[in-house]
């Protein structure tokens, strides 16, 4: 199993999931650290699915929609599926707003998310 | 006189944090809700990014925030003197960016314009931009069950 953890990222691959959690200010500046952090542990880990976690996420801005973008163009070359979970109501208007979901899903939990990686 | 202020900051990422507090704390005294404050907070956050990764291209340059309230209506300014813009309209449009190479989305102004009243952009190709945003807050319920504030 592959891990990592800093004040702001903690990430853990289970089965063939990268499971990532988001804390603090998801803005251009975390995205920078956190862009090469999450791609190298999803190489490493040879996961096929990344989950984002949005329970510790204080705030975000577009930067985080390139982010998640970027890591969708990487896992789906894959045929990984990029899910995300616990999106509060405001986090999910600007994901509808940026037209995430037209390529992405959204799911409540992990055990949720597990099952749509596995076509349930 | 009407409040306000005048800040002048580097332009390092760690400082598009810095600013949104700043513009938080200002508004603060208008007792603004919690979704009001997070409005605001991502269009500085927006404006400030910009400057930074397109006005001066990632590269060392001073970012010059001004602040008023007039009654309840916020102004918020965000100046560089970095590259300017050649078509604002264009950079403006959803989804578009300059550089996609960065992962940039194409929905900073989009978000900008969704959170605040209006966004006005002034832009001298070589000479800088100025992107200058109202919102007007909403005066406080006088319903203490509202459960935002």
């Amino acid at each position: 199993m592959s891990f990592y953890a800093d004040h702001s990222l903690r990430m853990e691959s289970r089965d063939n999931i990268l499971l990532i959690h988001v804390i603090g200010e998801l803005d251009h500046h975390y995205c920078q650290s956190a862009r090469g952090r999450i791609d190298e542990l999803y190489d490493q880990s040879h996961a096929l699915h990344m989950v984002f976690d949005f329970s510790g996420l204080n705030f975000m801005d577009s930067s985080a929609i390139g982010l998640i973008m970027g890591r969708w163009q990487k896992a789906s070359l894959l045929g990984g599926k990029v899910i995300l979970i616990h999106v509060s109501p405001r986090l999910h208007s600007i994901f509808s707003m940026a037209g995430l979901y037209r390529i992405l899903e959204e799911a409540p939990d992990f055990e949720a998310a597990l099952a749509l990686t596995k076509g349930e | 006189m009407d409040p306000f202020f005048h800040l002048e900051f580097d332009s390092a990422s760690e400082n598009e944090a810095f600013a949104r507090a700043v513009v938080c704390a200002f508004a603060a005294r208008l007792d603004p809700t919690l979704q009001e404050l997070e409005d605001i907070r991502t269009a500085i956050s927006e404006a400030v990014t910009n400057a930074i990764i397109h006005g001066y291209d990632q590269q060392p340059g001073t970012i010059w925030m001004r602040g008023c309230l007039h009654d309840r209506l916020l102004t918020v300014s965000i100046e560089d003197h970095g590259v300017g813009m050649e078509d604002v309209p264009k950079a403006m449009e959803a989804l578009y960016t300059s550089r996609p190479d960065l992962e940039r989305s194409g929905l900073g102004f989009t978000l900008m314009q969704s959170f605040m009243d209006s966004v006005e952009v002034t832009s001298v190709p070589g000479g800088g931009t100025i992107v200058t945003m109202r919102k007007r807050i909403l005066p406080p319920s006088q319903d203490l069950t509202d459960g935002e504030r």
